[in-house]
């Protein structure tokens, strides 16, 4: 089965991407995704800039309403996602556990919607 | 006529001694259980149409399977199962053609089916009463009533928990053995759940139709059969026979709460409490120490200070001391500070009750009622009277609110010797857990 791993990051994860901890933050992620590749199970991902970058939209009453940042204030704001390829939750979750978001923001492991053929 | 009432008969003995030997084998091949629970029902179905009319095979269980496992292939066919499982049905089938349905034996996967049910995935609200349903085919209306819930709610809990279980695919396997120790308190936790809730219920668990004792006690004795080198299993077990087969002197006639040690030892079921010490033994025998033996051998301890007229309170607070680490809570925090007025005075019992968290015990009844009861012991009555108002004012059950306010005025009278707090608070120390 494919899941997502949605990673929901805290704001000091994101600053660390760019400080002096930015070599620690980026080696975690790097050691990850190679043990994800390694173990053959990586379908694709991203990782997204910080929450400030975002816009949000949404039509009300045919009216476009435009708000910078995301969409509501929050603790923990997603940072990017991987797709994996495992045979069960229980193995997605081993490798949600092991995702360097898991240890200060949370990681979401969400099966992906099979497209009927 | 007979015919038709024997194959229903013989169907429901097949349903209870087969159902969640059925239900596992079933789900464990396409991980959907609602799907295996539904394919049984057409099977339970198409038995009561078929076995009047041609007889009650040899063996019912082989041929509910079959039948069963027809309806899967369908569903299968229709897309409705996960497409992993399709092949692994269709070969099961072809090895049968041209066999005698379920000439071999079915395997038992119930363990696999609990693990689910106790899975972390599942809210742990939900996993007790996914394991009655999925494993001992208790309907969600009993379920419902017992967990007070309405029906309709249960119904709609208990399916969604089954969706997850199949959409986001959850392991149907016994955890290997690095995870097997979280996995398997987690399984514990939600037939000791199911067992609480059966026990703790107002009426006292009398009625049939919501009682959940013995179904727990059962789901228990078959874990035990299958896991049988687990001491947590074992401890389990013997918690809860300790437990019932002191059920009978628990409450008096008109439904009155009892201390335990104002129980009537004579109402005790003597072959239960032996059980319970010999699955006790045995637990000792294998692996680390866990809650469930600890609060076995608690109960142990207080059942055997009835019968032989004395608790060992020195070692019922080692006990004590050492259940707050494996298993922190209330209720333990709460039967440690009695068991140390035993040992040391009821003051320093008073001094175990002031270290917890004020924040935590405002309505916490077990707390009150042991305070009011030790301040009594040393003969602060002003603060003890008050105690027993907060205790008697926390209280659900009106027996529990008759024995409180009895000892209050006893308290206030001079009479009572004011220390007899311990079996509820320890009682209760079990299963109102902190976490």
């Amino acid at each position: 089965m494919q899941y997502a791993l949605i990673f929901n990051e805290t704001e000091q994860a994101f600053a660390n991407r760019e400080n002096d901890q930015q070599a620690t933050y980026w080696s975690a992620w790097g050691a990850f995704a190679q043990a994800l590749q390694e173990a053959e199970v990586f379908r694709g991902g991203n990782a997204l800039l910080p929450p400030g970058t975002g816009t949000t939209v949404r039509m009300v009453d045919g009216e476009r309403q435009v708000q910078d940042g995301p969409f509501a204030e929050a603790k923990e704001f997603l940072g990017g996602y991987m797709i994996i390829d495992v045979p069960d939750l229980d193995s997605a979750m081993t490798w949600a556990a092991r995702c360097p978001a898991a240890k200060d923001g949370s990681v979401e492991v969400r099966p992906i919607r099979q497209m009927s053929e | 006529m007979t015919q038709t009432d024997d194959a229903g008969r013989a169907a429901e003995r097949a349903a209870r001694h087969g159902y969640g030997r059925l239900v596992a084998w079933l789900a464990v091949r396409t991980g959907d259980v609602a799907g295996a629970e539904d394919a049984l029902a057409d099977a339970f179905a198409s038995a009561l149409v078929d076995w009047p009319s041609n007889g009650v095979p040899d063996r019912p269980e082989a041929w509910l399977m079959a039948a069963a496992r027809r309806r899967q292939i369908d569903h299968v066919r229709h897309g409705a199962t996960r497409r992993a499982a399709v092949a692994d049905i269709i070969a099961l089938t072809g090895d049968d053609d041209g066999a005698e349905p379920g000439a071999r034996d079915i395997p038992d996967k119930r363990l696999e089916l609990m693990f689910v049910c106790a899975h972390p995935a599942i809210a742990p609200e939900m996993r007790a009463p996914l394991m009655l349903q999925t494993v001992l085919g208790l309907n969600a209306a009993r379920i419902a009533s017992a967990f007070l819930v309405k029906p309709a709610t249960m119904g709609q809990r208990l399916s969604r928990a089954k969706s997850k279980i199949k959409l986001a695919g959850l392991r149907f396997a016994v955890p290997e053995a690095d995870e097997l120790p979280g996995r398997l308190q987690d399984v514990l936790n939600a037939i000791y759940a199911a067992f609480t809730t059966g026990r703790d219920a107002p009426w006292g668990d009398t009625a049939p139709q919501t009682g959940l004792t013995t179904e727990a006690l059962w789901l228990t004795q078959t874990l035990r059969q299958m896991m049988p080198g687990e001491g947590e299993v074992a401890g389990l077990l013997s918690l809860m026979l300790h437990s019932t087969a002191r059920q009978p002197a628990s409450r008096t006639a008109a439904g009155a709460y009892v201390p335990l040690d104002q129980q009537d030892t004579s109402r005790w079921s003597m072959a239960m409490i032996a059980q319970a010490e010999t699955e006790l033994l045995a637990a000792r025998h294998c692996g680390p120490i866990g809650r469930y033996q600890l609060e076995a051998a608690l109960q142990s301890a207080h059942a055997n200070g009835r019968l032989v007229g004395q608790p060992d309170w020195r070692a019922i607070l080692i006990l004590h001391e050492a259940l707050r680490v494996v298993a922190p809570s209330l209720g333990g925090e709460v039967g440690r500070a009695i068991a140390r007025s035993h040992c040391e005075g009821p003051e320093a019992g008073l001094a175990c009750l002031d270290d917890m968290p004020t924040s935590r015990v405002g309505s916490y009844q077990p707390y009150w009622a042991a305070r009011a009861h030790l301040l009594a012991a040393a003969g602060r009555l002003r603060e003890a009277d008050r105690a027993y108002g907060r205790a008697i004012g926390l209280s659900e059950e009106e027996p529990v609110r008759a024995f409180l306010a009895d000892r209050r005025a006893a308290a206030l009278s001079g009479e009572g010797p004011g220390q007899q707090a311990e079996t509820k608070a320890d009682r209760d120390a079990g299963h109102r857990h902190t976490s």
